[in-house]
């Protein structure tokens, strides 16, 4: 297990080195020069040049990479244009939000998908099942930010009952959440099912009836545990990338939260802001990666040998 | 009738015509819509005579079937700028197979070679490879292509790059998994043996033994690519704003939401139509060629 554990915290550092460097590289792909984006377009050269000196620009690349390597690791991505304070606190301020959307999302998606996918494997081949299958298949297919525009259009403009932006009251959060965790739920009512399938064909589940044990038990103790494992794994992944900001979703309803800054800063070209946002992201990302990663090698230890 | 009860074999083998007469289905009928829709993207636009850019004031916001003043018949109605939504819908239809299609071609043949020479080198090649892939995995392939396209600038070209970028290491992975399956098979052995060139091996021998899953792949692939390409155009960092794209329609109906409901909804159960045909597609190709592949 030790060695499994260090070589999975080796290999998420080398990849959230590789996202600092990657986004350092990309950024600097833009045509335009952020110095005359930030001194407007009536500046002078000499105004210009002073900019670029104090934002670093003069400085030969590799200078640039290290300072911003450097910067990156004490969380330090340089002041934010638009705002006029440091981009990571602009961050580090709407992250709260992002984090109860993510959470509520997932929690959502798990209550409503389990017992679907329960239901769907105890009934499978029949009506039932058949049912749920399909419906999850259609949910899957609907574009996200299409669901949260029709969700708006019945349910503010329409019925008048939810707010439509903003996160002003627990009421506004319904839409959002639900919008986040739809998609979701398709996927692992989908997961639950074929797992449960799974491994009902196996032996041990054969011997637990054998044994007389209540169908309750069966399922619940004997093969829920087992058929659970890549369902949880799923969870965590999801939850990373929500995290990650729901950027369509949270651009949809206004929602102010790590998505909805970062393609208004992308618009703004604010682009100290958007290294702190892609950064931030990727780095939830990687760490709830890890984690996951870490608790099934826990939960299964054939994870921890393979290669 | 033999009044003899039904054998076990006769159930089985009953049980699997009705499955495959199943497959047969999931494969036609998605295969039906697709037609449909490719028809439409190309027809549409030109009997509409549809042009992106005018704009007809007096026929703002028309609901879904009404005839218009010059005796057209607008089926789905019109747009914030009197434009017929059905004709713009088809032209919507044409940027996502465009994009959906060219994409999957790009990102196909990138990820493909990478993966066979992955797989094939091995070592220290392999190693690179995959790391960079892992790099690029840490990445929601959303956030990757909005940064990528608004540094890059808006046009269709960029955002067919763009989602390649964001694609190619779901080819890369597939293929090399394959290949570490199919190099110790006899037959690859025997070319290796025979003194064949790495050319050959890869090309000849190891290829051939990936394209079924490398299609399957690319059919489920093409679902997502469809629906990233209308994200971005949703954002605002899709296609340029003469092009109208599915999602580009879908987002200028949200201002409208409560006068004209029509051109934000259609627009997204056609792009879910598109999105679910091909995924049906891609699962009943799955089941028919590839059982070993059958997941959740």
């Amino acid at each position: 297990m030790l060695g499994y554990t260090i070589r999975r915290v080796l290999l998420a550092v080398f990849v959230l080195w590789g996202v600092v460097t990657v986004v350092f590289i990309i950024v600097r792909l833009v045509p335009a020069d952020p110095a005359v984006l930030v001194a407007g377009i009536d500046a002078t050269p000499e105004q210009i040049a002073v900019i670029r000196a104090r934002m670093g620009l003069d400085q030969p690349l590799i200078a640039q990479y290290l300072g911003y390597v450097g910067g990156a690791l004490r969380g330090d991505f340089g002041m934010s244009y638009t705002y006029g304070s440091p981009a990571m606190r602009l961050v580090a301020d709407v992250l709260p939000n992002t984090a109860l959307l993510a959470f509520l999302g997932c929690l959502l998606a798990v209550v409503v998908s389990f017992p679907l996918g329960l239901l769907a494997a105890l009934r499978v081949n029949r009506t039932t099942d058949r049912v749920i299958t399909t419906a999850s298949l259609f949910t899957q297919a609907l574009p996200g930010f299409w669901v949260g525009v029709v969700l708006m259009l019945v349910f503010s403009q329409m019925l008048r009952l939810l707010p439509s932006t903003g996160m002003g009251s627990p009421a506004a959060l319904v839409l959002p959440v639900v919008t986040v965790a739809l998609p979701f739920i398709a996927i692992l009512t989908r997961m639950t099912r074929s797992g449960l399938l799974e491994v009902v064909g196996e032996g041990y589940i054969s011997t637990a009836r054998a044994k007389g044990l209540s169908e309750r038990v069966v399922i619940f103790s004997h093969a829920a545990r087992n058929a659970l494992i890549p369902v949880v794994t799923l969870v965590g992944l999801e939850f990373g990338t929500l995290l990650g900001g729901a950027v369509v979703t949270e651009t949809v309803f206004s929602f102010p939260g790590v998505g909805k800054l970062l393609v208004s800063s992308i618009l703004a070209r604010d682009y100290n802001l958007v290294q702190a946002c892609v950064v931030i992201i990727a780095a939830a990302f990687v760490i709830v990666n890890l984690l996951v990663d870490l608790i099934y090698g826990y939960l299964d230890p054939r994870v921890r040998f393979a290669k | 009738m033999t009044g003899l009860p039904p054998t076990l074999a006769m159930q089985t083998m009953q049980r699997a015509r009705r499955a495959r007469r199943g497959v047969t289905a999931r494969i036609t009928i998605p295969l039906v819509v697709l037609g449909l829709f490719i028809f439409g993207a190309i027809a549409v636009p030109m009997l509409y005579g549809f042009d992106p850019m005018r704009t007809e004031v007096l026929l703002r916001l028309k609901a879904p079937g009404t005839t218009l003043p010059d005796g057209a018949f607008a089926i789905f109605g019109t747009d914030q700028v009197g434009q017929d939504l059905f004709a713009q819908m088809m032209m919507g239809a044409r940027v996502s197979l465009t994009v959906g299609i060219s994409s999957l071609l790009v990102a196909g043949v990138f990820g493909v070679v990478t993966g066979l020479v992955a797989g094939h080198f091995g070592g220290w090649v392999d190693n690179v490879l995959m790391r960079i892939a892992d790099v690029q995995l840490a990445f929601p392939s959303i956030l990757l292509a909005i940064l990528l396209s608004s540094v890059l600038g808006p046009s269709l070209w960029n955002v067919i790059v763009v989602i390649s970028i964001t694609n190619w290491v779901v080819f890369a992975r597939v293929t090399r998994s394959q290949v570490l399956t199919l190099r110790s098979r006899e037959y690859v052995e025997a070319a290796r043996t025979l003194g064949a060139s790495h050319w050959h091996i890869i090309f000849r021998t190891l290829l051939p033994g990936c394209l079924a899953p490398i299609l399957v792949v690319a059919t489920v692939e093409f679902g997502h690519v469809v629906l990233l390409e209308a994200a971005l155009s949703f954002l605002g960092v899709g296609v340029p704003l003469g092009i109208p794209s599915l999602g580009s329609t879908i987002s200028n109906g949200t201002a409208y939401l409560g006068t004209a409901w029509w051109i934000s909804t259609l627009p997204g159960i056609a792009l879910a139509a598109l999105v679910l045909s091909t995924g049906v597609l891609g699962d009943a190709l799955r089941d028919r060629f590839d059982p070993k592949l059958r997941s959740a």
